[in-house]
């Protein structure tokens, strides 16, 4: 045994580019770096936040992740064992997907509608090879932790449900293969602000009870604040800034993540319009010029952000950054001195 | 038609009893839909007991009572060219008919849709090998098509019924693969996929269900424009041969009657538009509901 | 929009090529040999053998497809077996005919659709706007071939109008009232599915149309209905125009029917006749013309409604 907890879901240098293509005479009309050379890790128990804009590669990563995608490079460590890898040391995807399941963002979406309730859920076990009575005394057990009453809901179809206990079901189904580590992506988005703190408090309930760790993406940073016990912000397919959730919120190091929180609505008016808000959309992340590239939008840029790849930097306590402005020596004006180094002879 | 919400007695009714009897609840309501279905049953029924409907023997013609008009004594429906019953014959011609205008349609489902559904869910090079393929098809007109295939295969019901699958293999796939091709990428289908499941599992349980439906609804739309082809073929001679009682070989073969005895010699024709008219409404009204939006 | 253009141009190719290997494919789709249609039972093998090679059919077949696409490629489609004429002079005036049946066939397919379309659009729900649209379901429905026939019955044999067969004297078509007389009737017959189909679809644009918002604000701008009438013109054109130059080809190639009930000497009369003489090189030939024309009308119809409205770009 080791003494240094080791991870439970490593993730090194993901990498996925889509490449776009225009018709036959133009193979390649672009590259789209919908997640590049993403690096992290979770540990058991823990929820890790994952904010950004639509596009920067929130959605991308989970479903690398779950390998609904294949990476273009990359590896993903589930347990210390490598996903897809051969060997005594990988893991093969069937069993990496029973040890981590996903909730969408469309309710409606993510269920058959053809299928009744109980059958949705009990689908899962059924491929791992429950029998379909089994399995369906396990759907109607989740359907009682989720908080709908197995008797009234198991034989409905979604489209007799609202947003809310659809999403519920979507949470029953992926826990019915009783994964270790829930994959929510954007899943409480699309409801009802009220809706949405009950189906919250049922996650934290959840999370509790079974022991569970979240990867939890939003766009929404108050809502990764109170389900998050670290978060990271992602920005075009890089990760700009990962750390504790304090350290996030409270001694904010990247300008983007200065410029989510400046826009997001707070209960306290002192907070409010300390930074400039972001303006416009991201731009395109097909073929993205090298260097920093929140460096259109960031009113701090300096050459040296077109220069080089910020890289992301200790802050201390778990707090990484990726910004020339934080990298001693880097050259950009608001950056720390280099730490002295002996002069040559 | 669609656009109104559905009123509280039918979300009662799913709530109670599920997707398919919503759509019968539906249906049971459409009048036109209901109407041609009890016609179609009717020619259904007609074809199966033909023996004991039919006054006459279908194949035996008497010269002495050739074409007679229509309401003649004993002729309900007058005679044909060789004096044979146009009653006995109109019965007994439901039979090839309405096989040579269905079955076609049903292969065409097996095969189209077979080929559709892997084409539209594995993607890809398969997708392209199997629809380049089919674009091909697209370059004929179907009826060209129809007789181009039949004529080189000859003159027979087998070999008609073959052309004609040919023909409806080809619009059954697109359909098939374009519907496929939405579902799969629905995230119900990717969180089944994130549970583990092989794609014959996903195909067999998350795709079908929700791809068979429009398919089949087009799949239906299709029948009435195979009854035309069909009898097309056989009344240009590529069909069913004489004595055999069909629709469209009779129309042919009445031709020569028609400044004799025109009530007669128009009579098959009639018998196919009904057929084909009521399987097209028919057809409207399942689409209209099996439409659950919602 | 050029590069667009070389694309389309592009991916008609493959398709061309594929429609003559199918059109080739068809002789041996056929029982027997092609042989056995032109020799007698009792033919002595040194004469089977003779022919064949004079047939070129005693080489591989892909050397004899390349022959034939080689020889098709320079308009030549090989001799009538039946008749001993090249297969093109054959073809020629059949097709002038079949085209001149389906222009007159499409010219009143797409007014009456026009018309019926537009009544139907501007009059939606109403008993007007049910009537078009049985007419239009009929018009999918009826057995062309019947409806010709009938057409016949009543205005050949009971009213004795209009002529019942063939193209008027000669043969050819000749813009005169005689011949003008003896396209009524099957111009009428082919113009039933189209009719049916240009109703339903300028029926959905004009109501797609007068329903939008643009319209409205047109309307309470002042415009009057004229003004109205003349941007739904504009918006449902193209497409409407379109679907018929689609519908063109569709009778081009399935005119069989009605050219049989009509014998009228065209290029499905002569597909009847080639079939049941067994005569494979008219076949081929004319199937492979009807398909070229129809995979070229299919082209010029996407590259004019491109060119028409860049917003429709199909793959």
């Amino acid at each position: 045994m080791s003494t240094t907890p080791r991870a439970l879901l490593e993730v090194r240098e993901l990498r996925k580019h889509f490449g776009l293509k225009s018709g036959i005479f133009s193979k390649g009309a672009g590259t789209v770096h919908a997640v590049d050379d993403v690096s992290f890790s979770v540990q058991a128990g823990e929820t890790l936040g994952i904010v950004g804009e639509s596009g920067c590669g929130k959605s991308t990563t989970a479903r690398l992740l779950m390998r609904l995608i294949e990476p273009d490079a990359g590896r993903v460590l589930l347990d210390g064992r490598g996903i897809g890898e051969p060997g005594a040391q990988g893991l093969s995807v069937r069993d990496a997907r029973r040890q981590m399941q996903m909730v969408f963002q469309d309710s409606f979406a993510s269920l058959n509608p053809r299928l009744t309730i109980e059958d949705s859920i009990a689908f899962a076990p059924i491929v791992h090879g429950l029998s379909s009575r089994q399995a369906k005394s396990r759907a109607r057990d989740l359907l009682a932790k989720v908080g709908l009453a197995p008797e009234r809901f198991a034989a409905r179809y979604p489209h007799e449900l609202s947003g809310g206990q659809r999403q519920r079901i979507n949470i029953a189904r992926a826990l019915a293969l009783e994964p270790k580590i829930v994959i929510l992506d954007e899943a409480v988005s699309a409801l009802d602000k009220s809706v949405e703190a009950q189906v919250l408090n049922l996650l934290l309930d959840l999370k509790t009870e079974l022991g569970l760790t979240y990867l939890f993406i939003s766009h929404d940073l108050n809502v990764v604040r109170y389900m998050s016990d670290r978060v990271m912000v992602m920005y075009l397919g890089k990760v700009a800034e990962i750390g504790p959730v304090d350290a996030i919120y409270g001694r904010t190091a990247h300008p983007y993540t200065s410029a989510l929180l400046s826009a997001m609505p707070s209960m306290d008016p002192a907070r409010r319009t300390q930074q400039p808000p972001l303006i416009g959309d991201p731009p395109s992340p097909i073929d993205p010029p090298p260097g920093c590239r929140f460096r259109t939008r960031c009113p701090y840029a300096e050459d040296v952000c077109g220069e080089r790849d910020p890289v992301l930097a200790a802050e201390g306590g778990g707090h990484y950054v990726a910004c020339q402005m934080k990298k001693a020596g880097s050259g950009h004006s608001a950056a720390p001195a280099p730490i002295a180094s002996p002069p040559p002879l | 038609m669609n656009q109104t919400a559905p009123s509280a007695e039918v979300v009662a009714a799913a709530t109670a009893r599920g997707y398919w009897s919503t759509v019968l609840a539906r249906l049971s309501r459409d009048k036109l839909t209901v109407t041609c279905a009890l016609i179609l049953l009717g020619v259904l029924l007609m074809a199966i007991c033909a023996p004991l409907l039919a006054p006459y023997d279908p194949f035996k013609g008497s010269i002495l009572k050739r074409l007679l008009p229509i309401g003649s004594p004993g002729y309900f429906l007058g005679t044909d060219e060789l004096g044979r019953d146009m009653l006995s014959r109109l019965i007994f011609g439901a039979r090839l008919s309405l096989v040579m205008g269905i079955a076609p349609v049903l292969n065409a489902l097996v095969i189209g849709a077979t080929l559709g559904v892997i084409a539209g869910f594995l993607g890809g090079r398969i997708n392209t090998l199997i629809m380049r393929t089919i674009d091909v098809f697209y370059a004929f007109p179907s009826v060209l098509l129809a007789v181009a295939i039949s004529g080189a295969l000859g003159a027979g019901i087998f070999n008609a019924m073959v052309a004609l699958t040919i023909v409806f293999i080809p619009p059954i796939a697109r359909v098939t693969e374009s519907v496929t091709t939405q579902v799969r990428g629905l995230d119900f289908v990717e969180a089944a996929r994130a549970s583990g499941a092989n794609n014959f599992t996903l195909i067999r349980v998350h795709v079908l269900g929700n791809v068979l439906g429009p398919v089949f609804i087009y799949a239906t739309s299709l029948i009435s424009v195979s009854m035309i082809l069909a009898s097309g073929l056989s009344f240009l001679g590529l069909g069913t041969k004489p004595p055999e009682p069909e629709w469209g070989l009779m129309l042919n073969t009445l031709r020569t009657a028609i400044y004799l005895n025109p009530g007669v010699a128009a009579l098959p024709g009639a018998m196919i538009f009904m057929v084909s008219i009521c399987f097209n409404l028919m057809s409207d009204g399942l689409r209209a509901a099996m439409d659950v939006t919602q | 929009m050029f590069f667009y253009f070389i694309k389309r141009l592009f991916l008609v190719i493959p398709i061309a090529i594929s429609v003559t290997v199918v059109c080739f494919s068809l002789v041996y789709l056929a029982p027997g040999d092609p042989l056995s249609a032109i020799l007698p039972s009792d033919a002595s093998q040194e004469l089977i053998d003779r022919l064949k090679q004079e047939y070129g059919l005693d080489k591989p077949i892909p050397v004899q497809y390349a022959i034939w696409l080689g020889k098709a490629v320079q308009g030549d489609l090989g001799t009538s077996i039946a008749t001993g004429r090249p297969v093109t002079s054959e073809l020629g005036r059949a097709i002038s005919n079949t085209l001149i049946l389906a222009l007159f066939g499409s010219l009143i397919g797409f007014s009456l659709g026009v018309i019926f379309g537009t009544v139907a659009g501007y009059r939606q729900g109403t008993w007007l706007d049910k009537c078009v649209t049985a007419v239009a379901v009929a018009g999918v429905s009826v057995p062309h071939y019947w409806l010709g026939m009938v057409l016949v019955i009543l205005f050949s044999v009971t009213w004795n109008v209009l002529p019942a067969m063939g193209a008027g004297p000669g043969g050819d078509w000749v813009w005169d009232l005689e011949h003008l007389q003896h396209v009524v009737l099957p111009a009428i017959t082919i113009s039933v599915i189209p009719t049916a189909i240009v109703t339903r679809t300028v029926r959905a644009l004009v109501a797609d149309i007068l329903g939008r918002e643009f319209v409205t604000a047109l309307r309470a701008k002042g415009l009057t209905d004229f003004g109205v009438f003349w941007h739904v013109v504009k918006n449902a054109a193209p497409t409407s125009l379109a679907v018929m130059g689609v519908q063109l080809g569709y009778l081009m190639g399935g005119s069989i029917l009605v050219e049989t009930v009509f014998s009228w000497p065209g290029s499905g009369f002569l597909l009847n006749t080639a079939i049941f003489q067994r005569d494979i090189p008219l076949l081929q030939g004319t199937i492979l013309v009807l398909a070229l024309f129809f995979v070229t009308l299919n082209l010029v119809v996407d590259l004019v409604q491109t060119g028409i409205d860049p917003r429709i770009r199909r793959a």
